[in-house]
C-alpha cells in the first residue's frame, strides 16, 4: 500500500504525517497525531463532533481526506485555549453548563467560535442555524444558545 | 453536619451551582472517551453482521480474510463460552449469533488487524452463506396468526395458553370493578395508538480497547453506564473470573440507557485472547443504529370513563411492546405507569412483551412509560375537550397524593404531582394566548426512579483535602453533586474535594448509572461514607483531648467538644486532623456499601404549545414548559439540565424519530441524515421549573430526575398537534406525512 506524505499545520505547528489514501483528516488527526478533541459521531458529515478549521473555514474532519490537508492550516479544539487560560466560549460553557456529555462539545465550541468571528452579534435564530450541524443529544441546546449569546455579548463590550 | 432530610434549608454547599470537575477536561477536548483510548501494540476490530432480518447461517468462511496481510484474529460464535444460560444466553446471542441471524445487523463473525482500514477490508472478505426465514418487524403482526416464530420456547409461564409463540412475557394488574366504573362515567372513550421504535441517539458510539491474556487476566477501557455489569457479562460471556477482568469507565458520551448494555466488549476480548494483543472495537454510527438498543415500539388501546364534571370513573389499558428478538420489552413499566398519575378507583391493565426480527430493545430514559403517557394523557385530553373542562383542574381533580393507593399496587409515599400541576397552572404560559393555528397540549408523566447495590469510599489526604471514589459513570454531571454532598457533610469547600468514578477493582460492586439512581443512590452512599469519616475524626480527636468519642461533635469542618461539660479545646479542623493521622491510628477512610431502597417516585407536568402547518404537515414546537419533582435539587442547573434534555429528546420522539423499516425486514435509515434528531434550528428555550417536594427516602430529600423528563412529552406534544390541527393523532412520530394523512382521513370524514 502506498501512503502519502503529508506537510500541514495544526494549530500553528507544522506537522508531517504519512496517511492511507483512504483515511479521512479526523482519522489523521486522531489517530496518527494523537488529536483525539474531535470526536466521531457518524463519520457522514451529519453530527458536526468533527468540526475543525481549515484555513479558517469550518468543516467536518471526516468528510476530508488527510491528503487534501497538504499546505493548509488546521485548527482543532486543541489549539482554542491560549495557554492556560481558557477561550472566553470555553469558561462560559462550564459556568452555563452548556455541556453534560461533553462529546459534542469540542465541535460546538470550534463551530461557534467560527461563527462568532464571521459575526460577533447573532441573533438567536443565526445561533441556532448555525449551530444546526452539530448534534447535542443531552442539553436540549437551551443553555448552549444561552452561552453563546452571553458570550458574544462579553466579547463585544471588551473588543 | 447538614440538616438531615426533608429540609430544604439550611444548606451550604447543596442547592448552589458549582462548576462540574470534568469542564476543563471536556471543553478542550481532553477528556478521554471510550474511541481515545490507545495501547501499545493495539489492533484494531470490524463486526460482520447479517444483512438479512432472519436467516439461517450455514457456513462462515474466513479463509481469505485469515490469508490478508495485518489480519491477526477471527473470531464467530465458537470462541466465546458455550453452555451459558438464562439472561447470559440472550446476551451472548445478541453479541454473536450462533445458527441464526435475527435481525439486520445482528453480529455473526468479527476480526481483528493492524489498523482500522485493514479491518474493514478482511470484514469484507468473510463469507457468509445464509438461507433466508420469514420475518416480521411489526408488533401486531408479530403476535398474530401466522406469523414466523422468532424463536419457539422463548415464552415464561406468565404467557397464557393458546397465545402466539412470539409473546414471550405477559402482565396483568389493577384494582376495583372497571365495568362498574365504565357504568357510572358520563363520557366512555376508547381509542388506540402506536408509536415507533427511536433510537437513544447518543452521540459517541459504542467503543473499547480490550486486552486478555492468556493467563486469563484482562483489563477493558469502554463507554459504559456500568462498568461492574461490564465486568460481570464479559467474564461470563468469554469464561473467565470476574475478579479478573478489570473494567475502567471511559467518560462516556451519553447513553441514556442505550449503554447499560453490553455489545462490543466480549468480541473485542476474544479477538484479543486469540491475537495476544489489545484490540480496540469502535462502532459506525451505522452499526449503533442497526445493532444496539432502540426503543419498543407498541400498540395500545386505552378506554377511560369520566363523569361530567371531570372525575375519572375506570380506567383501562392494554399494552403491546415489540423488544426485538429477545425477551425484555418493559411491557410491565408501560402498564403500571400508564395510569399513576391519577387516583383510580377502577383500574386494570394489561402487557405484552413480543419478539420480532428487529435487534434487541434497551432501556431509554424511563423505558416503557413515555409511550403510555402518550396514550393514555391523549384521551383524558379527548375527555376534557368533549366535555369542555380545563386539562390542569382534570388533572388536579384526579391526582394522586400520599396515601392514594396507586394504579400499579402499593400505596403512594410523599409525592409531588399536585404541586407540579399547581406550578404548571401559575406559571404564564399556562395563559399565554395562542396564535392562529396554534395549539397548547398538557401531560403529566410518572417514573418510579431505583436505588440499587451501591459502594462509595472516601479517603483523606494529609493536606486534608478529600478523594471520593464512586461507581456509577457519570451520565448527568454526578461528580459534581457527589462533591456537593459530600462537601456539605464534612465542612469544608466543594473544591477540596475531587470525585473520581473508580474502576471494578477498587470498590465493591455499583449497579449501573440507570434508574435515575446515581443522585439518589451513590448521593445517599456519599453522604454516609462522609459521616463515616466524621465519625473517625471525632474519634481522633476524642483521643486527642483523653475524652469521650460522643462528647464530639462535627460542626463547619471541625471537631469542637460537644458542651462545656466536655471539656474546653480549641476547634480541630479537618485538616490538621489529616496532617497527622498516620501517627494518631493510620490513613482515614469513610465507606458505605448498601442497597438503598428508598428512590422517590417522580412526577412531572409539561407544557406545549405547537404550531401545524397545515399545508406541509409540518410542526414547529413554539413554547416549552417543564415542571417536575426534584425533590431536593442538589445542582439546580444540572437539574434543569436533565429536564430540557428530557424534553428535548421527547421532541423528537414525538414529532421525527423513527425506526423505518422496508418490506425486506432491513432497516432503511442508519444514519442521522435520515434518523433525524432534534437540531438547535429545531427547538425553542425549554423553560424549566424546579418543585421541591422531599423524598422521605434520602438524608436530604433526593428524588431521581434523570428519566421522569421524557414521560409527557410525547403525549404533550400529540395533544398540543391535535388541538392545533383539529384531529387528534394516534400515532407517532407525527411527521409531516402522518399529519397531512390525518387531516386528510378527516376531509374524507
Amino acid at each position: 500500500m502506498t501512503m502519502i506524505h503529508v506537510t500541514t499545520t495544526v494549530n500553528g505547528d507544522e506537522v508531517e504525517f504519512l496517511c492511507d489514501p483512504r483515511e479521512t483528516l479526523l482519522d489523521v488527526l486522531r489517530d496518527r497525531l494523537a488529536l483525539t478533541g474531535a470526536k466521531e459521531g457518524c463519520g457522514t458529515g451529519d453530527c458536526g463532533a468533527c468540526s475543525v478549521t481549515v484555513d479558517d473555514r469550518l468543516v467536518c474532519s471526516c468528510l476530508m481526506l488527510g491528503a487534501e490537508a497538504e499546505g493548509k492550516s488546521i485548527g482543532t479544539i486543541e489549539g482554542m485555549a491560549d495557554g492556560e487560560a481558557l477561550h472566553p466560549l470555553q469558561e462560559k460553557f462550564i459556568e452555563y453548563a452548556a455541556l453534560q456529555c461533553g462529546v459534542c462539545t469540542p465541535g460546538v465550541l470550534v463551530a461557534t467560535e467560527a461563527l462568532l468571528k464571521k459575526n460577533p452579534d447573532p441573533t438567536e435564530t443565526e445561533v441556532r442555524y448555525w449551530l444546526a450541524g452539530n448534534l447535542c443529544r443531552c442539553t436540549g441546546y437551551d443553555k448552549i444558545i444561552r452561552a453563546v449569546l452571553d458570550t458574544a455579548a462579553d466579547l463585544r463590550k471588551a473588543s | 453536619m447538614a440538616p438531615d432530610g426533608h429540609g430544604t434549608n439550611g444548606f451550604k454547599v447543596v442547592g448552589t451551582r458549582p462548576n462540574r470537575p470534568d469542564g476543563v477536561d471536556k471543553v478542550t477536548g481532553r477528556a478521554k472517551f471510550g474511541a481515545d483510548a490507545a495501547a501499545p501494540g493495539m489492533l484494531h476490530a470490524a463486526i460482520v453482521r447479517s444483512p438479512h432480518a432472519h436467516a439461517k447461517i450455514l457456513k462462515i468462511d474466513s479463509a481469505k480474510a485469515e490469508a490478508m496481510k495485518g489480519v491477526k484474529a477471527v473470531v464467530t460464535r465458537a470462541d466465546f463460552a458455550e453452555g451459558l444460560t438464562g439472561e447470559n444466553w440472550n446476551i451472548l446471542e445478541n453479541v454473536m449469533a450462533s445458527d441464526t441471524a435475527l435481525y439486520d445487523g445482528h453480529a455473526v463473525a468479527a476480526v481483528a488487524a493492524s489498523t482500522p482500514l485493514a479491518a474493514r477490508d478482511a470484514a469484507k472478505l468473510i463469507e457468509v452463506e445464509y438461507e433466508l426465514l420469514p420475518h416480521v418487524t411489526d408488533v401486531d403482526k408479530a403476535m398474530g396468526s401466522g406469523a414466523p416464530v422468532i424463536r419457539t420456547g422463548a415464552a415464561d409461564k406468565s404467557v397464557p395458553e393458546g397465545m402466539h409463540p412470539n409473546v414471550v412475557r405477559y402482565h396483568e394488574s389493577g384494582h376495583g370493578d372497571v365495568e362498574k366504573g365504565f357504568a357510572e362515567a358520563d363520557l366512555v372513550l376508547e381509542d388506540s395508538f402506536k408509536t415507533e421504535a427511536t433510537h437513544q441517539g447518543y452521540i459517541e458510539p459504542h467503543a473499547c480497547l480490550a486486552q486478555l491474556g492468556p493467563d486469563g487476566k484482562g483489563e477493558v477501557w469502554c463507554c459504559t453506564q456500568g462498568h461492574f455489569n461490564v465486568q460481570k457479562v464479559c467474564a461470563a460471556l468469554v469464561g473467565t473470573d470476574a475478579s479478573q477482568l478489570r473494567v475502567t469507565p471511559s467518560e462516556i458520551g451519553g447513553g441514556f440507557g442505550g449503554k447499560t448494555v453490553v455489545f462490543i466488549e466480549p468480541v473485542a476480548l476474544a479477538l484479543s485472547r486469540k491475537a495476544n494483543r489489545p484490540v480496540k472495537l469502535v462502532m459506525s454510527r451505522s452499526e449503533v443504529f442497526r445493532a444496539t438498543g432502540p426503543t419498543a415500539s407498541t400498540s395500545m388501546d386505552i378506554k377511560i370513563g369520566m363523569t361530567r364534571d371531570g372525575k375519572i370513573t375506570a380506567a383501562q389499558g392494554v399494552f403491546r411492546l415489540q423488544g426485538g428478538a429477545f425477551p425484555g420489552a418493559p411491557m410491565e413499566f408501560t402498564a403500571m405507569c400508564a395510569f399513576a398519575p391519577y387516583a383510580l378507583e377502577n383500574v386494570h391493565q394489561v402487557g405484552y412483551d413480543v419478539m420480532s426480527n428487529r435487534p434487541k430493545q434497551a432501556a431509554y430514559r424511563a423505558p416503557g412509560s413515555p409511550m403510555a403517557a402518550f396514550a393514555v394523557e391523549s384521551v383524558v385530553d379527548q375527555l376534557c375537550n368533549e366535555l369542555d373542562l380545563d386539562p390542569i383542574e382534570v388533572r388536579l381533580k384526579n391526582a394522586s397524593k400520599e396515601g392514594t393507593k396507586a394504579s400499579f399496587g402499593p400505596k403512594f409515599d410523599r409525592i409531588g404531582l399536585v404541586e407540579t400541576l399547581e406550578a404548571a397552572k401559575a406559571h404564564p404560559h399556562h395563559k399565554a394566548p395562542l396564535a392562529e393555528g396554534q395549539g397548547r397540549g398538557i401531560s403529566c408523566g410518572f417514573w418510579f426512579n431505583h436505588g440499587g447495590e451501591t459502594a462509595v469510599s472516601l479517603a483523606l489526604s494529609e493536606d486534608g483535602t478529600v478523594s471520593l471514589s464512586v461507581g456509577t459513570p457519570d451520565i448527568g454531571g454526578s461528580r459534581a453533586s457527589m462533591g456537593q454532598m459530600a462537601a456539605e457533610e464534612l465542612g469544608i469547600p466543594y473544591e477540596k474535594i475531587r470525585t473520581t468514578v473508580a474502576d471494578t477493582a477498587t470498590l465493591g460492586y455499583n449497579e449501573i448509572s440507570h434508574g435515575s439512581r446515581v443522585t439518589y443512590a451513590s448521593g445517599l452512599a456519599t453522604i454516609q461514607a462522609a459521616r463515616d469519616t466524621v465519625q473517625k475524626l471525632c474519634a481522633r480527636a476524642a483521643a486527642k483531648w483523653g475524652i469521650d468519642e460522643d462528647a464530639v461533635v462535627w460542626e463547619d469542618g471541625c471537631a469542637k467538644p460537644s458542651g462545656p461539660n466536655a471539656g474546653e479545646f480549641e476547634p480541630l479542623p479537618l485538616a490538621r486532623i489529616a496532617r497527622s493521622m498516620g501517627r494518631t491510628g493510620g490513613p482515614i477512610v469513610g465507606h458505605f456499601e448498601a442497597t438503598p431502597e428508598g428512590a422517590g417516585v417522580s412526577f412531572a407536568t409539561h407544557i406545549v404549545d405547537a404550531e401545524v402547518d397545515k399545508e406541509t404537515g409540518q410542526t414547529k414546537v413554539v413554547r416549552y414548559t417543564v415542571v417536575q419533582d426534584a425533590g431536593k435539587a442538589i445542582h439546580p442547573t444540572y437539574v434543569e439540565g436533565q429536564f430540557q434534555g428530557g424534553a428535548a429528546q421527547g421532541i423528537g420522539w414525538a414529532l421525527n424519530e423513527e425506526y423505518i423499516y422496508g418490506e425486506d425486514g432491513r432497516l432503511q435509515n442508519s444514519l442521522f441524515l435520515d434518523y433525524r434528531i432534534p437540531v438547535a434550528s429545531d427547538l425553542p428555550m425549554i423553560d424549566t421549573v424546579i418543585v421541591e417536594v422531599p423524598n422521605p427516602g434520602h438524608p436530604y430529600g433526593v428524588r431521581g430526575v434523570g428519566e421522569t423528563s421524557i414521560c409527557p412529552p410525547l403525549a404533550a406534544i400529540a395533544n398540543a398537534v391535535s388541538n392545533a390541527a383539529g384531529v387528534r393523532l394516534k400515532e407517532l412520530p407525527m411527521s409531516p406525512p402522518r399529519i397531512l394523512a390525518a387531516l386528510a382521513a378527516q376531509a374524507d370524514g
